[in-house]
């Protein structure tokens, strides 16, 4: 088994064990569980920024598509897990794929410009209609309807262990991407396009390819998140929450596999921690992340893969 | 470390060695470490959930300020049961996603025995689900309607503030009798702005009034003057609300587009809550009408309890920090927390609360209640709880800006607020 492969399938079993063996308390088989969900949601960033070299300010429209398929659906339709699972990927599909026809007409800042206001004008159809969706409150997808094969979604540790399964996947064929000649485009897209370009590969092709599988793998993230913790809600669709994943990507580290999960997890207990230390919390954080980025410029894991681990996806 | 610190399942001791081992470095982090089961002496842990950051920031500081000057009398009185109250507060960011993890540290990293707090109500909405779940008592000072309409669980409730529902159906039979019949609406364009929206016109509609027209108002809005035209020119009574950071320009535009010649004012305090009324530009107000959960100034006729409550607060006669005059309250809603604790405190005692174990029977005892007279518990007035609905219903104020100061105009009956009950929390199973 080769080293890159071992280190990522030696993650996940890693997660697997430490709740099988109990190692969580509560309160952070909570957090993980959470975390692994946001992590998707990186995972998907990740594919277009890290890997495409597509910086994006308006991907809470991805997670937002996913969550609102999945939570209207079961609201209003009283859809099963399973079918509104099925709803909210073909939906993301969907979206991402009208939205990158459109914004990939643009390059650079502009493309940033682009996604940030649809992303604007989704959050607010959000609120505008919100005799479906309840606006800015949102809806609550009571426990009952989150059953899924018979399991209660809600209970904590198939909680746990849905949220890793769902990242399992997503981490697996972001490894998949990395080592494949298709990944390997898109990273040649992000070092120079148009040298890509003069090889002879459809440049434009591949970004609208990027642009789906990212906002998918956004939305699905959005979808399971809706459903494991029984809140729609449109800040969901809101800035920050095009810029967390960012954030999340660039801690960890961009063009990494799991650059996304550490970053997440970084982020939440830098927040959590510094909460139990002081009010002034932001602060800290924000010392933090200033830190970070003036001396592991790549990220945690883009500055190892720099100095000492080359051969990390 | 004790191995109990971070097991939390019943596993075998093969598993144990092999998870401690395993979790070394992990477990050794603070925040991993477990709080042991509270002993009976032990302080009553009450997570509190604040809007420390975000939208709700002016709120929060005095929900925050408040709730410090609740459980010092409640403490300096004995406490609960004679176990003292600790406050375990957090910031929600105003945030949904973050509310509910606000509640998971509550209940399951500090051990809180209840939680409460809060007013947004996205952030209860998002935060409730993780109680329910939880299976911890979450006692929110919201307004929202989310509350009594049934969309949240039996561990939500609402006992120490009413509901906008309430609030504004209450107003219709005022503005029809006094200010005019043909209203135009001016609200922030989501859910808060269209409970107003909806149930305030359907009110004033019951009482012959008729509304001209409504006018939204997106929510990322910064600048108003351009939704004023849309006011049709026969409006004798403006009904305005407006929440979030951009309440001030929107008052200031609202009294340069009129000038002295608009049409008479109605509006809920929440366009200029924690807002000091001597800021230039706001005279036009004067004269103009307010609902007031509870009355900023001291009024002629304040009762012992007010007086008693803004002193313990720290709130002078005007709705301001008596260490700071232009630090104005949000006296209209923060009543809430006071009243909550008391709640807690009473529901803990009547239900011989030892433990998270009886946190049925809180719940239990806290539905039980009714009548809740004008006290020192009470000090916006008395109320009368609904135990089905999870929601208190009580007087609500109005008020008329006289000389800069906000005058009692009206008081209405309790019964003004009722409507039909839409839940029955105590049909849900623990």
């Amino acid at each position: 088994m080769k080293r890159d492969l071992f280190i990522h399938l030696g993650a996940i079993a890693l997660l697997f064990l430490l709740e099988i063996l109990g190692i969580f308390s509560d309160y952070h088989q909570g957090n993980f569980a959470r975390i692994l969900v946001l992590t998707v949601y990186g995972i998907g960033y990740n594919v277009l920024f890290g890997y495409t070299g597509l910086l994006s300010l308006g991907h809470a429209l991805f997670f937002s598509a996913g969550l609102y398929a999945a939570g209207l659906s079961i609201y209003h339709l009283d859809y099963n897990v399973g079918q509104a699972l099925i709803l909210a990927f073909c939906f993301s599909v969907l979206v991402s794929l009208v939205i990158g026809y459109l914004a990939l007409r643009t390059v650079g800042v502009s493309f940033m410009i682009v996604t940030l206001m649809f992303s604007q004008i989704a959050y607010l159809c959000i609120l505008y209609f919100g005799g479906i969706t309840r606006g800015d409150e949102g809806i609550v997808i009571q426990q009952s309807s989150r059953v899924f094969l018979s399991l209660d979604l809600s209970d904590p540790t198939i909680r746990y262990y849905s949220a890793l399964t769902v990242f399992s996947f997503c981490l697996v064929f972001n490894l998949w991407i990395a080592r494949s000649s298709f990944g390997r485009v898109l990273i040649a897209i992000r070092e120079n396009s148009d040298r890509a370009l003069m090889l002879g590969y459809n440049v434009q092709l591949y970004k609208l390819l990027a642009v789906i599988i990212s906002g998918t793998i956004s939305g699905i993230a959005g979808a399971s998140y809706g459903i494991l913790f029984g809140y729609v809600g449109a800040s969901f669709a809101a800035v920050p929450y095009s810029i967390f994943p960012l954030l999340w990507v660039l801690l960890g580290g961009a063009g990494t596999v799991l650059g996304p999960l550490i970053g997440a997890i970084f982020m939440f207990y830098l927040i959590d921690y510094a909460s139990d230390v002081t009010d002034a919390y932001m602060i800290i954080v924000g010392i933090a992340l200033l830190l970070v980025t003036l001396f592991a410029r790549r990220g945690l894991l883009g500055e190892l893969r720099y100095r000492f681990f080359p051969w990390i996806p | 470390m004790n191995k109990n610190n971070i097991i939390n399942k019943n596993i075998s001791r093969r598993k144990l060695m092999k998870g401690v081992a395993a979790a070394g470095s992990i477990a050794a982090m603070p925040g991993f470490v477990r709080y042991s089961q509270a002993a009976s002496s032990a302080p009553i842990k009450i997570g509190f959930q604040v809007h420390r950051t975000g939208i709700g920031a002016a709120y929060g500081r005095w929900y925050d300020r408040t709730t410090q000057a609740a459980v010092k009398v409640i403490n300096d009185g004995g406490g609960i049961n004679g176990r003292p109250i600790e406050i375990v507060a957090e910031d929600d960011g105003t945030d949904p996603k973050r509310g509910a993890e606000a509640l998971e540290k509550f209940a399951n990293q500090h051990k809180c025995d209840v939680a409460f707090g809060t007013l947004f109500s996205h952030v209860v909405i998002g935060s409730a689900p993780r109680a329910g779940e939880l299976k911890l008592p979450y006692f929110v000072v919201s307004e929202g309607h989310h509350v009594a309409s049934g969309m949240l669980n039996r561990y939500t409730l609402q006992p120490g503030i009413t509901d906008v529902k309430s609030q504004v159906q209450a107003m219709a039979p005022f503005v029809r009798n006094n200010l005019g019949k043909k209203v135009t609406m001016v609200y922030p364009d989501f859910a808060f702005g269209h409970d107003h929206r909806d149930y305030f016109s359907a009110a004033f509609e019951a009482q012959g009034g008729q509304i001209l027209a409504k006018v939204p108002i997106p929510p990322t809005e910064s600048s108003f003057s351009k939704y004023f035209p849309k006011i049709p020119r026969d409006t004798e009574v403006l009904y305005h609300v407006m929440v979030g950071p951009a309440v001030l320009t929107f008052v200031k535009e609202l009294g340069e587009f009129y000038g002295n010649k608009s049409p008479k004012l109605f509006g809920f305090i929440d366009s200029v809550e924690a807002v000091d009324l001597s800021t230039p530009g706001l005279e036009f107000l004067d004269g103009s009408y307010f609902w007031e959960g509870n009355p900023r100034y001291a009024q002629s006729n304040q009762t012992e309890h007010d007086k008693f409550y803004r002193s313990a607060v720290g709130v002078d006669e005007n709705g301001a920090s008596v260490s700071d005059s232009k630090d104005v309250s949000t006296y209209a809603h923060m009543f809430g927390c006071w009243e909550t604790l008391h709640i807690i405190k009473n529901g803990m005692e009547e239900a011989g609360y030892s433990g998270v174990g009886d946190r049925s029977k809180l719940i239990e005892a806290v539905e039980s209640m009714s009548n809740m007279p004008l006290s020192q518990a009470h000090p916006q007035g008395a109320k009368i709880f609904n135990g089905k609905t999870h929601q208190t219903f009580g007087h609500q104020y109005i008020t008329k800006m006289t000389n800069g100061k906000l005058v009692l105009a009206h008081t209405t009956s309790i019964e003004d607020t009722f409507y039909p009950d839409e839940v029955d929390y105590t049909q849900q199973s623990f």
